[in-house]
């Protein structure tokens, strides 16, 4: 008995192994397989994506990844660039800092990609900056909106690129619409404490609110995956301000509005880009929807976007969010960089710097060389009765303007 | 909105929170209570029913019960797999190493799920009517009534069988000493196997009412609702079944006071610290006798 016992104790144990091993090789998709092998010379080109595949940013990582993917296909399916096929490596971050830097080393070094896409969210972007940096590889993040993620000191740092706007204004937008729009007078911030990036718009919010006149009159926290925010809600209640502002991500806004408004909560409540889900409708339901406003990078209505989205749809079989529009911004972004320069790295840089209208699935963007962040406009979307309508579209800022600004503050 | 109605209100909400905390708790400290074994997947074992019950309504087209007890009974196996391959063989090994093998369990079954169910969130159809009544300006919301009222029952069903049925008092002599009881002739690893079983169900019971009243499921659901439950759980004392319902509701009242009156930003504080207090002044917790373990 004793001997079965033991003799099962090392079969599961192998069993497990057996087991974890299909699965580590299966998240990597069939991609990675040739990873080991050194760049095929002539009729390839390799791109790295690293991306949140698992862990907390899962499904925000994912998305980007299958937009990335999505772009590169269809440069493929066209016979490729200059007869050459792109061929993606991906790696996981695992949605930390230090395994970003892993994957990207391991990306760099030892797959020879020519250029990274990735991360989607905004300090595994900055961690990885400086491995791309040292080794002169370009890097294209697709969704972080952070300023500091391609800004250092002051100095824009030569390697890294977005495809979409920054933070602050995003924050500008919702507060200068609360004041001007919804003649609001008082907002209460609801942030989620665990994200920089909730609470950097939320902080340059509160600026711009005041800054007009009008007062910030509470502050409240939540955490992400947080499925209960009714104690919060409850005092939030007891504010009764005109507009409360939520600067996070669409799963828990989903359950914010839905508890607010069955609690009985009737203001506008605003938010950012992280709202951008269809989801948002399904988890807070149309009626819960009504009276809140949010700011994105594209309206999915423009006539300008639908190719994208029927193209994700005929790959995907579902509509893309904003993760996958942006990780398909920036595929195409580096796309035609490459369609340029072929596999050198540092030309690949110069084209990225230099876009310049460039026609992605969102929309036109140029590239403002001094911070190399895309100029874009900035779109207020309104639901109403669980339809997306445009409320108003900000044209894009020209970066004199936006030179401008900066001196002001 | 007066204090006294902000404070009622608030109790409200912690009920509510609570019972969701107890429910989870309640599969957890059954467990513990018979093998001694802080089952860390157990949280996992609840999003894996929570899929399970949303695929039965989305891709079988059941209705919400049958749907939560096809769910109960594939959890069921599913938990009892569990014991069967990854804590069976060390039943003899030091506690740590089952501890060890718990956490590791409770990894696989995230990522496994990660891969076949991709980590986007899933939202449930909306399968019963959410009703929230106005009482006087006080809002109660009645899946809320409804998933208090299952804890409950749940409840006074498990104590049922652990202190009257024959079951239950194979699970009692096995947890007293395993090794004893199974020379007076009770089969320990089928007591054990049906303890898993039980436990899992109700976990799977709480992923499923979780996911609808909530609306959205994910692979990583489990692990804060799996935390709070073991604070729950040993608030109440672990092992003690009503203390598990305690636990949760005292738990979700406390969180629900402190994010209203102190600050949000100190709940997951407010319920750690009452771990560590518990775990300092009354380590059987609340409904727990102080005995020493006989060595």
């Amino acid at each position: 008995m004793f001997f079965s016992k033991k003799k099962f104790r090392l079969a599961s144990m192998i069993a497990c192994g057996i087991l974890a091993s299909a699965l580590f090789t299966g998240c990597g998709g069939g991609d990675s397989a040739g990873g080991g092998e050194q760049k095929a010379a002539g009729d390839e080109i390799v791109i790295g994506a690293n991306f949140e595949l698992t862990g907390n940013h899962a499904q925000y990582g994912a998305n980007a990844n299958n937009g990335l993917k999505l772009a590169v296909k269809e440069i493929n399916d066209a016979g490729g660039v200059n007869g050459k096929k792109i061929k993606i490596v991906e790696a996981d971050s695992k949605s930390e800092a230090a395994e970003s830097v892993n994957a990207a080393t391991k990306l760099i070094s030892d797959d020879k990609v020519v250029a990274l896409v990735g991360p989607a969210v905004t300090a595994n972007v900055i961690a990885e900056s400086q491995v791309a940096t040292d080794n002169m590889i370009p890097i294209i993040a697709p969704a972080a909106t952070n300023p500091d993620v391609t800004v250092e000191n002051g100095k824009v740092k030569p390697y890294v690129f977005r495809a979409c706007f920054i933070d602050p204004q995003q924050s500008e937008v919702m507060a200068q619409f609360a004041r001007k729009d919804l003649m609001a007078n008082t907002a209460v911030l609801y942030l989620d404490s665990s994200s920089d990036y909730s609470k950097s718009l939320g902080k340059i919010f509160k600026e711009r609110f005041e800054a007009d006149g009008g007062t910030v009159v509470m502050e409240e926290a939540f955490l992400a995956k947080d499925q209960d925010f009714k104690a919060a809600l409850t005092k939030i209640q007891t504010a009764n301000a005109d507009v409360i502002f939520v600067p996070a991500y669409y799963e828990e806004v989903g359950k914010i509005i839905k508890q607010a408004r069955e609690l009985g909560i009737t203001a506008a409540i605003l938010g950012t880009d992280g709202w951008d889900d269809s989801k948002v409708i399904d988890i807070a339901g149309k009626d819960a929807l009504n009276n809140t406003f949010f700011c994105t990078h594209y309206f999915e209505g423009d006539a300008e976007v639908q190719p994208f989205i029927k193209a994700y749809k005929a790959e995907y079989n579902t509509d893309p969010n904003v993760f996958a529009a942006l990780g398909y911004d920036a595929g195409k972004m580096l796309v035609n960089a490459i369609d340029k320069a072929g596999n050198d790295s540092k030309k690949i840089r110069d084209n990225i710097e230099a876009i310049t209208d460039l026609q992605v699935g969102t929309g036109k963007i140029t590239m403002d060389p001094s911070t190399h962040n895309p100029i874009k406009g900035i779109v207020v979307i309104e639901t109403k009765d669980g339809v997306r309508e445009l409320r108003t579209k900000i044209a894009p800022i020209s970066p004199e303007a936006q030179e401008r600004n900066e001196a002001e503050q | 909105m007066d204090f006294a109605h902000q404070l009622v209100q608030q109790l409200i909400n912690g009920v509510s929170l609570g019972s969701i905390y107890a429910l989870i708790a309640l599969g957890y400290t059954m467990i513990y209570g018979i093998i001694k074994l802080i089952n860390f997947a157990h949280g996992d074992v609840y999003m894996v029913g929570a899929y399970i019950g949303f695929a039965a309504i989305t891709i079988g087209h059941l209705s919400i019960f049958p749907a939560l007890l096809l769910s109960m009974a594939i959890t069921a196996v599913l938990g009892m797999l569990v014991e069967r391959i990854a804590y069976k063989p060390l039943r003899h090994a030091p506690r740590i190493s089952l501890l060890i093998t718990a956490i590791g369990v409770s990894f696989f079954l995230e990522y496994t799920s990660m891969y076949f169910v991709t980590p986007t969130p899933r939202t449930f159809p909306e399968v019963m009517p959410n009703i929230s009544f106005n009482l006087g300006g006080f809002i109660i919301n009645g899946q809320q009534l409804l998933i208090l009222s299952i804890t409950i029952v749940l409840m006074a069903i498990l104590t049922y069988i652990v202190q009257k049925t024959k079951l239950g008092k194979a699970m009692r002599a096995a947890s007293f000493d395993t090794e004893t009881a199974q020379l007076m002739g009770v089969d320990s690893d089928k007591v054990i196997s049906m303890t898993f079983c039980i436990g899992s169900a109700l976990a799977a019971a709480a992923g499923v009412l979780v996911g609808v009243y909530y609306n959205t499921i994910d692979p990583l659901m489990g692990i804060m609702p799996g935390l709070k439950a073991f604070v729950a759980a040993v608030l109440g004392g672990i092992g003690i079944l009503p203390g598990a319902v305690v636990g949760g509701i005292v738990l979700g009242v406390v969180e629900a006071l402190v994010a209203g009156f102190l600050s949000s930003t100190f709940r997951d504080a407010a319920a750690f610290a009452i771990l560590i207090l518990v775990l300092l002044i009354k380590p059987g917790g609340l409904f727990g006798k102080n005995t020493n373990e006989k060595v």
